[in-house]
């Protein structure tokens, strides 16, 4: 990002500014943590450790690599969107429990963003499982043996990559931590850990919503062509190959756009991703029903 | 037997969009009454930044007052330098009658000097204001190209006075030195690349879905609206009114300029954004015609019981000496009067109405600040608008707060 903004970024702390996020935890970890007097301390202790403890949660059925997961279930997908759901609790009460107004405005923005957009993550999530025909998350990254879910369903890929950026509250789609305008939202009054907390369990959700990604679209562990060259590089490299080249589009789409409004937001996702999202959907659901596309 | 139902009134959210909101540009404390995300009422409350600016004037010589009127819009310095130097050379004494009785005018030098820094900072002020609404919109990377630019020309201020920001470089009689011997050919490197900048920020906004969905439409205000609440410059203009004071009531050597005055359609945030643009531009094309007109000479005036001599001939004539002296210790007395000056600052029409009562020292010093009447336009312009909207008006309005509050 900061080589988009033509600056400098941290560069000082380790070599090439690699230990800054170190630096940065370390910071938030010795820093006094504080409950706001009015607030609700258990509710207020408990949003921020949902929160990381679901997104943390979802990387159990990721493959990593051929038969590395922490857990193989056949029902892997809905998993997912079981434990994404889920997640909305923890912002939705850290918002609450703070008892600010600001906070929680910003958290019934973030919940009801999230909402809206799982649903049109879960169509074309859906769109991929019709494609390949299982909820398993291994058997998906295996039908992409002959060619990755990118080209078939290419406009799915871009809607896919833009609720994620929904779903995760991130540029242009973050008005609820946007500090021009709520100031941080939803976890205004957490401190050191608990900001922390939410801090690591967002950017977990984008490092996963990126493999994600990749493992629906883009081959997951699969090497580009199946030569013997390329699958002398270990699967799990490829895996992060391609789900960095997903990291940086969500970081270049930071740099680049400004931020929709809140009413827009929701605009986009009700009238513009849904009914997409569902043609698409009833498309390959035709397509492959009827022509074994 | 009718029950009669005690219905509770629903009131209003009261927002307080603090005096410390990175977007508040400044020290501002907006009191909205929400209900829900849409805004009913916005009461801005000012005077956090309030200095007493008028006051002291009135108890400084002419000379050390000048300071004061950099510190106002902190981000357009030399424009209000400018506006106060014109209007105490209006109220100067008859000894600035030749002998035709004809008011003798400072020097072309002088002119085109002050008219290349009006321009220059002209664009500073674009550059901020267009970037800081960008950013608070949310696009976070024309900022920090652009301030580059920026620092070019805070380096350029740098040379000619010795401060980045708050030069006091315009004086009444003309400018303080001298320009330096680069000057002008960095300036001219600096007109070449700046235009290509510009097309830079352009192809990031103008037609980004996202910015023209945050932008057109909100914050409109009609041509007649904006006469009404006194809005000047580019709100004017962002209406479709055509008013510029350079063109309108020149001043300096903006009689033998030439330059074209962008209008918006709408008079919504989009229009201004893009006459802020297209303003840059024409500076630029100022900035090149002066470059081409300016010729060595003269660059203040000679009179130096109201102007101070050249350090060179302060040191060497014994006369020059004696003015310098009076000048910095006790002033210089002015005619009895008054007069309203205005320039079109980049926010605005910035006047100065300037009272004297043949004394060393300003009798009063009012200053009309555009921000003042743009910043009360506020409350029409944001009703029924979202929340998110304010920030956009709020910037597109370019308020600071050092002029409102002065």
């Amino acid at each position: 990002m900061a080589a988009i903004q033509r600056r400098r970024g941290p560069s000082v702390v380790g070599i090439l500014g690699t230990l800054q996020p170190f630096a940065d935890g370390l910071k938030l970890f010795i820093k006094e943590i504080f409950i706001p007097a009015k607030a609700n301390k258990f509710l207020f202790i408990l949003s921020p450790i949902l929160f990381l403890a679901f997104a943390l949660l979802l990387w159990s059925i990721m493959p990593l690599s051929v038969n590395s997961l922490v857990a193989d279930l056949n029902l892997g997908i809905l998993y997912i969107l079981a434990i994404s759901s889920l997640s909305v609790y923890g912002l939705i009460l850290g918002g609450w429990s703070s008892n600010s107004q600001y906070a929680f405005l910003g958290s019934l923005r973030s919940a009801a963003q999230m909402i809206s957009y799982e649903i049109a993550l879960s169509i074309i999530i859906l769109t991929v499982v019709v494609y390949a025909q299982s909820l398993n998350l291994s058997t998906i990254i295996l039908t992409q043996k002959d060619v990755w879910f990118l080209f078939p369903l290419f406009p799915a890929f871009l809607m896919f990559f833009i609720s994620s950026l929904a779903e995760t509250s991130r540029p242009p789609f973050d008005l609820p931590e946007a500090e021009a305008e709520l100031v941080s939202g939803y976890n205004l009054e957490y401190a050191s850990m608990g900001f922390a907390f939410y801090f690591i369990a967002e950017y977990s959700n984008i490092i996963f919503m990126s493999f994600f990604c990749t493992a629906l679209f883009l081959g997951g562990w699969l090497p580009i062509i199946n030569l013997v060259i390329f699958s002398a590089i270990k699967p799990i490299i490829w895996f992060s190959i391609k789900s960095l080249i997903v990291i940086i589009g969500f970081i270049w789409v930071r740099a680049a756009f400004p931020r929709y409004r809140y009413d827009q937001l929701m605009n986009l996702t009700w009238t513009v991703f849904l009914p997409f999202s569902l043609a698409i959907f009833a498309l390959t659901f035709v397509l492959n029903v009827f022509f074994s596309f | 037997m009718s029950k009669t139902f005690n219905l509770k009134k629903i009131k209003n959210l009261g927002l307080n969009f603090g005096p410390q909101h990175p977007a508040a540009h400044g020290v501002l404390r907006l009191v909205l009454s929400l209900d829900g995300e849409v805004i009913r009422q916005s009461d801005p409350h000012i005077g956090l930044l309030h200095r007493g600016t008028e006051k002291l004037i009135e108890y400084k010589s002419y000379t050390q007052a000048l300071p004061y009127f950099d510190r106002l819009d902190y981000v357009s310095m030399m424009s209000q330098e400018h506006a106060y130097s014109l209007a105490v050379e209006s109220l100067y004494k008859d000894f600035i009658l030749d002998e035709y009785g004809t008011r003798i005018e400072i020097p072309i030098r002088g002119q085109y000097i002050r008219v290349i820094f009006c321009e220059i900072t002209r664009i500073l002020n674009h550059i901020l204001a267009i970037t800081t609404h960008a950013m608070d919109v949310g696009a976070l990377t024309p900022f920090l190209w652009v301030f580059e630019e920026r620092e070019k020309l805070l380096e350029l201020y740098e040379r000619v006075s010795g401060a980045r920001m708050h030069a006091s470089y315009i004086r009444p009689g003309g400018v303080h030195i001298d320009i330096s011997k680069g000057f002008l050919d960095d300036l001219y490197k600096f007109t070449k690349d700046f235009a290509i900048r510009i097309d830079e920020i352009e192809e990031m906004l103008s037609k980004n879905r996202i910015w023209l969905q945050r932008l057109v439409g909100v914050g409109i205000v009609t041509a007649v609206d904006a006469i009404n609440s006194g809005f000047t410059g580019v709100m004017l203009r962002g209406s479709g009114v055509s008013w510029d004071i350079r063109k309108e009531k020149p001043y300096d050597s903006y009689t033998q300029l030439d330059f074209h005055i962008p209008t918006g359609k709408n008079g919504d945030c989009f229009d201004r954004y893009l006459v802020r643009m297209e303003e840059m531009r024409a500076s630029l094309s100022i900035l090149e015609q002066c470059l081409n007109n300016i010729r060595p000479g003269d660059y203040k005036l000679d009179i130096n019981k109201v102007v101070s001599p050249a350090r060179a001939q302060m040191k060497f004539f014994m006369e020059s000496l004696i003015h310098h002296f009076k000048i910095y210790s006790e002033g210089y007395c002015l005619q009895k009067g008054f007069i309203y000056q205005c320039v079109e600052a980049p926010k605005g029409e910035f006047g100065v109405f300037l009272v004297s009562d043949a004394s060393n020292r300003p009798f009063r010093c009012k200053i009309r600040p555009p921000g003042f009447y743009h910043l009360f336009g506020l409350d029409p312009m944001a009703k029924n608008h979202l929340l998110a909207d304010v920030v956009t008006i709020i910037g597109s309005q370019d308020i600071v707060f050092g002029e409102i509050d002065r």
